[in-house]
């Protein structure tokens, strides 16, 4: 295919979206009896699978322990499957460490570890497959799985990406505009306080356009906290209904 | 592995009970929990398969990529398995916790399709000792609720099945320099048979019967099991025994006499559902993980 265009003239994007619409999301909570707290998100054809353990005593080192709030450890992981040519480490590499460090920082925004001082809290993400929007899929899906472990935070964290293509911002980027090589800007957002809790910016991009870049990504993340809102009641209603009166 | 610790009161619960053929959740000693198969879960591969034998939750992708055969085997392709014991299943598989386990089920993987028998690795083949299909098999751990040799193996043939391979065809110039054609039809591929697939049975002994499909809590009170693997026509491709405690040669006749009875059953049940899926095709709702 000759000249992809990623924003046609009458303004499509490549699967058929327009600039600021989301790719279609599902999600399931409760998906392992195993775990504290699961969670199965599907962003488009992105597939993320969280799980929560905790909270809970210290594993390992104890001096690790912080004395006044909860320790948070996460793991991001890619399936080797997920991606179009086969990954031959599922986690430990550059990339995943950079994806668990950027997990911890924006849960340790959003949960109130001062209310569990001493133990761990730890949150497993794991891709099955890789379309694009990786880390806020793994945002997104980590979200349900803590709201289902019935760990307290201060609001939902919604995460979303957007790029800016021909003077357009585009919410939701998907693996083939990622590719393409634009600036892409991926944020994690309190929608209710309007805090940020993570701010990533790729490639180069005028700070002119910045502040509709981050309008958009900002827009994009209501819109999934409006999804994921319904999901979470869904569920709850799903579950006492199950229990009974 | 991921284990649980049981009281002696409650060990000594299970074992009475399993001398009775009466099981904590109401199963009998040769029955498997409910077993859900799904393929075709994963659009990124060549083929997938998701397996949950109650708590244990086991996602297969198979991906066909195109390398050099071996020295030793010029005509043949040949399988590769990698196993990932994901975090999710338990804290203890984070970083590295999860490799021996993986290394051993890898292992174990690998003698059971040693045999040239189970998988026509000669169909693998494009041109000999220059290309051949090498067919990834990556076995993802998501859930550990006992049972996972069966639940892989399950699994493992569902994905196969699943597989389809690009057919290719080899051009010739007038120099000698061989191309390869891609097929333009994406649904032209070849299928693997997978009659000869072998499915592998544990069979744990408590007291002094023995039990197939252990629960975490059945595996925690079983000094030694016996690890079958069986095709469809009943006979046997490997045989391991794991576990601390030791089987006498009696045991192990009579485990292998209920192991070729359950998996003869086990492959016509599954055999069943995979043609049932193939049956219908592209109007089959594909559940996944929301279901």
């Amino acid at each position: 295919m000759a000249g992809l265009e990623l924003l046609s003239d009458e303004g499509y994007r490549v699967d058929g979206r327009r600039a600021g619409e989301l790719r279609k999301v599902r999600a399931r909570m409760g998906v392992f009896a195993q775990a504290d707290g699961s969670a199965y998100l599907e962003q488009g054809n992105t597939k993320a699978l969280a799980v929560v353990y905790g909270p809970h005593e210290m594993r390992g080192s104890r001096s690790k322990a912080l004395h006044d709030r909860a320790l948070v450890n996460c793991q991001y992981s890619m399936a080797t499957f997920s991606t179009g040519e086969r990954k031959r480490r599922p986690h430990g590499d550059r990339k995943s460490s950079e994806m668990t460090l950027h997990l911890k920082q924006t849960f340790e925004a959003a949960i109130l570890t001062q209310l569990y001082p001493r133990s761990q809290i730890d949150i497993y993400v794991q891709i099955l497959q890789a379309d694009g929007g990786n880390y806020c899929a793994c945002v997104n899906a980590a979200t349900l799985a803590t709201i289902d472990a019935g760990i307290p935070m201060r609001d939902y964290v919604c995460a979303c990406s957007a790029g800016f293509i021909e003077d357009t911002p585009l919410a939701d980027l998907n693996y083939v505009e990622e590719a393409a090589g634009g600036p892409q800007v991926a944020l994690a957002l309190l929608p209710k306080s309007d805090q940020i809790a993570l701010l990533e910016m790729n490639s180069r991009l005028h700070e002119d356009h910045l502040e509709q870049v981050m309008e958009a990504a900002s827009k994009a993340c209501k819109d999934m906290y409006a999804v994921l809102d319904q999901v979470v009641r869904d569920h709850v209603h799903e579950v006492t209904t199950l229990l009974g009166e | 592995m991921a284990s649980v610790v049981l009281s002696e009161a409650e060990k000594v619960y299970v074992v009475h009970g399993i001398q009775e053929d009466l099981r904590v959740d109401g199963r009998g000693c040769e029955d498997y929990r409910c077993i859900e198969v799904e393929t075709d879960v994963v659009s990124n591969t060549s083929g997938s398969a998701r397996v949950k034998l109650g708590h244990t939750d086991i996602l297969v992708g198979v991906k066909a990529e195109m390398g050099t055969p071996k020295l030793e085997n010029p005509n043949e392709g040949y399988l590769e398995f990698f196993v990932d014991c994901s975090a999710n299943a338990t804290p203890e598989f984070e970083g590295r916790g999860g490799e021996e386990l993986a290394t051993e089920i890898v292992n174990t993987l690998y003698r059971i399709f040693s045999s040239e028998s189970t998988i026509d690795v000669k169909s693998l083949c494009i041109n000999p000792r220059e290309h051949c299909w090498v067919l990834y098999v990556d076995v993802l751990l998501l859930e550990c609720g006992g049972n996972l040799f069966d639940a892989i193996s399950i699994a493992v043939k569902a994905a196969l099945f699943n597989t389809r391979i690009p057919k290719v065809r080899v051009l010739e110039d007038e120099e000698g320099s061989k191309e390869i054609e891609l097929s333009d039809d994406p649904y032209d591929c070849i299928r693997l048979n997978v009659d000869n697939v072998p499915c592998i049975i544990t069979l744990s002994k408590i007291g002094c019967r023995h039990v197939v499909d252990a629960t975490l809590q059945e595996e925690a009170c079983s000094l030694a099991s016996l690890l079958l693997s069986v095709t469809s026509r009943g006979t046997f491709t490997c045989m391991k025994k794991l576990g601390n405690g030791s089987l006498d040669p009696e045991s192990i006749f009579e485990m292998m006499e209920t192991g070729k009875r359950v998996g003869k059953t086990l492959h016509a049940s599954l055999q069943k559902i995979l043609d049932k899926e193939e049956s219908l095709g592209t109007t089959r709702q594909k559940v996944g993980f929301l279901g």
